[in-house]
């Protein structure tokens, strides 16, 4: 298919990373934005999207997909989960190394990205393992797996117990600029926790996962990274204490940075009252007061990025007594809407709240999308910010229906998605 | 929304009873006075009552037990019912079923209670959100979550011995909170029952983060915890935590929190010592307290039978009703 030529006229344009934010036309040729504002006078569009009354901004970057895809694919497949994030403007999905197999070859990564070009809908971008088969002994071909295109290396939700190999590690990738990506987490101290320990945990009895297993984990990688000067990335801090941490590292000039999960920020602990396994989630919901602290570092941009941690689930992997029941929720669908409701809620400004979905997670991907400069590849974005929504299972994209949001209203709903110049989902056609 | 709604009908009776938190003072009360109708029963040459002809319950325990099995069996056949035993780690599970199929499966057959031990917190209220609308489900032990019918016979136990006043007393619960659904479930019926004074006895490391907001006053000293005390309930310290880095002996537990006639003359003269049962001698308590005159271990037993006919048979009374218009 040859690239359309495309004007978008008359909408608000979004742009934190080159911070406009007024109503101006955007022209997309080859695949790339070639004009914003004026469009040359000899540009003849294909196709003319009228944007009046509605948004335009980037195409989001979430940096935490599990596409479930090699190896779950009862659970959701690349082709699901792609065409899932191009309904929720999502342009780029970044998919950690556990899958099954492990990405700790470039033959997966190949597969990976063979897979999402194949359903022509959001790209797919990899996290290389850091260890190989995440086993936390010997070292991935880190050199191999950036040639063939990981953006960075983590060893996913099994943090290393060694610190020894975690130095080695961190100083390989450091060799090579790969950023390495940390789920910060002292499985000693977890141990077989399945929620925040507090109150809550206490009067359930469910086993609880204290504060300081984050926190030791965090002080323990900072460390490190400052003695090998790595450059990383903490994954969907939970705890308020955390990230102070890395906010003080930060003012000190060590190299990292840090995101959220949107969970995290509309439901704390005590959600779990009633067992529902849909507020299961490893890292655990917190408190209130993390709740506050995370918010507090979205808005101070310690926390330089929101993510859906997206983790669909068959049916059957929620329905077991809680400590039972799987982990984590389906999030593609929702990341937009939730995003927008933080600026309704008068946490992030709008701009602000974009930033955290496009710029953000593109620059700690060290990627060149997440913005609508002339030239940069057409990823886009087109929203009705006034209308209205109820998640649940038949507005629900993904093949993962697993969420603790079912019927909430929102707002926002992604008109059209542009990736690469392409419209990749149009809401008339659905 | 709290997570015992689900067992109180919309008329304020007893539909499922998963849990002693979220029930009402009225209602611990009305099974504690139900008990004490059954007490008699339990104590005649013919020991049965017709209430739970024609119904069938089934035991089912996805974790070992003897003593809570046998006495749920034994109050499930003088209310005349129907009792199926299943111990579903030696069947199903290990074959892959889950647990829903089980609960489906055994649906099937016209179940009209279930009774339910797992090692999960939650299980119960997971097993009663899923059953069919005329089927109830009875907490026989979820994790460390809640053992509600241990709660009240241990109450009714209390109130045999002190009276139905427990505005005045000073009940002491000593040993391994932190894993303990007894010591939970315990907490929020004296609680409800307005007792005066609630404390637990522990070293730090078994006692569970937050504890004081259920209600109850913290000593680690046990003859401080012990001072003026009514009723001492000790629990049982599962051998396995007392190697590791919860205890370093069981010489120094039983040292600092075993329970010894000297220690207990710090409590009232007419204190009471219970116990859930199965006793660790020579680590909770000396035998010579566990046997003496202030121990009403074995009354323990016994009122269980009661309490959990008392139980049973309020689930079942408005399913019964319910269901006479089409008999």
């Amino acid at each position: 298919m040859p690239d359309p030529r495309i004007r978008i006229s008359g909408g608000r344009l979004i742009d934190p990373a080159n911070s406009v934010d007024e109503l101006l036309d955007i022209c997309v040729a080859n695949g790339r934005v070639v004009a914003v504002g004026q469009c040359a006078d000899d540009f003849s569009a294909d196709i003319e999207l009228d944007a009046s009354g509605l948004h335009v901004i980037p195409g989001l970057i979430d940096l935490n997909t599990r596409l479930r895809e090699p190896g779950e694919e009862f659970k959701a497949t690349i082709d699901s989960e792609c065409r899932a994030a191009a309904a929720g403007g999502i342009t780029t999905l970044c998919c950690p190394p556990d899958t099954d197999p492990v990405i700790d070859t470039p033959a997966v990564i190949e597969l990976i990205r063979h897979r999402a070009q194949q359903t022509g809908a959001a790209r797919v971008v990899s996290l290389g393992a850091l260890t190989r088969g995440l086993e936390g002994e010997h070292l991935s071909e880190m050199a191999a797996l950036q040639r063939a295109g990981c953006v960075g290396v983590s060893n996913a939700l099994k943090p290393l117990a060694s610190t020894y190999i975690q130095r080695r590690a961190f100083e390989y990738a450091a060799t090579f600029g790969l950023t390495v990506f940390l789920h910060a987490e002292d499985t000693a101290l977890s141990a077989k926790g399945c929620m925040h320990e507090g109150n809550l945990s206490t009067r359930l009895g469910l086993p609880g996962i204290p504060e300081a297993a984050e926190t030791v984990a965090v002080a323990r990688d900072l460390a490190l990274i400052e003695q090998t000067g790595v450059r990383a990335h903490f994954c969907r801090l939970t705890t308020q204490r955390a990230v102070r941490m890395v906010a003080r590292a930060r003012f000190d000039g060590v190299p990292v940075s840090a995101d959220v999960a949107i969970p995290n920020l509309y439901l704390s602990e005590l959600d779990t009252i009633d067992f529902g396994a849909d507020y299961h989630f490893i890292p655990p919901l917190r408190t209130q007061e993390d709740r506050d602290g995370l918010l507090e570092g979205l808005q101070r941009g310690v926390l330089s990025a929101l993510c859906s941690d997206h983790q669909p689930h068959e049916a059957d992997a929620k329905l077991a007594p809680f400590p039972a029941t799987e982990p984590g929720a389906s999030g593609l669908d929702s990341l937009l809407s939730l995003t927008l409701k933080l600026v309704e809620e008068n946490h992030l400004l709008l701009p602000d709240a974009i930033a955290r979905v496009t710029s953000g997670p593109a620059s700690i991907l060290n990627i060149p999308y997440g913005e609508l400069s002339i030239g940069r590849a057409a990823d886009i974005c087109i929203l009705d910010p006034g209308a209205t929504w109820r998640l649940d299972e038949t507005s629900m994209h993904s093949q993962g229906k697993n969420t603790p949001f079912r019927g909430w209203e929102l707002s926002g709903r992604v008109r059209y998605t542009l990736r690469d110049g392409h419209i990749i989902f149009s809401s008339d056609d659905s | 929304m709290k997570a015992a709604d689900i067992q109180i009908r919309g008329d304020g009776r007893l539909r499922h009873f998963l849990s002693t938190e979220g029930l009402t003072r009225e209602l611990l009360t009305e099974v504690l006075d139900t008990a004490e109708s059954f007490a008699g029963v339990t104590e005649q040459s013919v020991k049965k009552v017709p209430l739970l002809r024609g119904k069938t319950i089934v035991n089912l325990f996805f974790e070992a037990s003897t003593r809570t099995r046998t006495t749920f069996e034994l109050a499930a056949k003088r209310l005349s019912a129907d009792v199926l035993n299943i111990n579903v780690t030696a069947s199903s599970a290990v074959k892959g079923e889950t647990l829903l199929d089980t609960l489906r499966n055994l649906q099937a057959m016209h179940v009209d209670m279930f009774v339910v031990r797992h090692t999960d917190s939650g299980t119960a209220h997971f097993i009663a959100r899923h059953v069919q609308p005329h089927v109830s489900v009875i907490n026989a032990g979820d994790g460390r979550h809640a053992h509600p019918t241990q709660a009240m016979l241990d109450m009714f136990t209390i109130r045999r011995e002190k009276g139905a006043d427990f505005g005045r007393l000073t009940v002491a619960i000593v040993g391994d909170i932190a894993h303990s659904r007894v010591a939970r479930s315990q907490i929020h019926a004296l609680n409800l029952l307005n007792t005066g004074d609630v404390r637990i006895v522990a070293p730090r490391t078994l006692i569970p983060s937050h504890v004081e907001s259920l209600g109850v006053r913290v000593f680690h000293d046990l003859r401080e915890g012990l001072r003026d005390a009514d009723v001492v309930i000790m629990l049982r310290l599962q051998r396995e935590r007392m190697l590791g880095a919860l205890l370093p002996s069981e010489h120094e537990y039983y040292q600092l929190y075993g329970l010894t006639e000297e220690k207990l003359s710090i409590a009232r003269p007419d204190v009471t010592v219970m116990h859930p049962g199965p006793i660790n001698r020579g680590v909770e308590m000396d035998s010579r307290v566990a046997d003496g005159p202030r121990s009403v271990i074995l009354q323990q037993v016994t009122h269980g039978i009661a309490v959990r006919m008392a139980v049973m048979s309020m689930v079942m009374q408005q399913n019964t009703t319910m269901q006479e218009p089409h008999a």
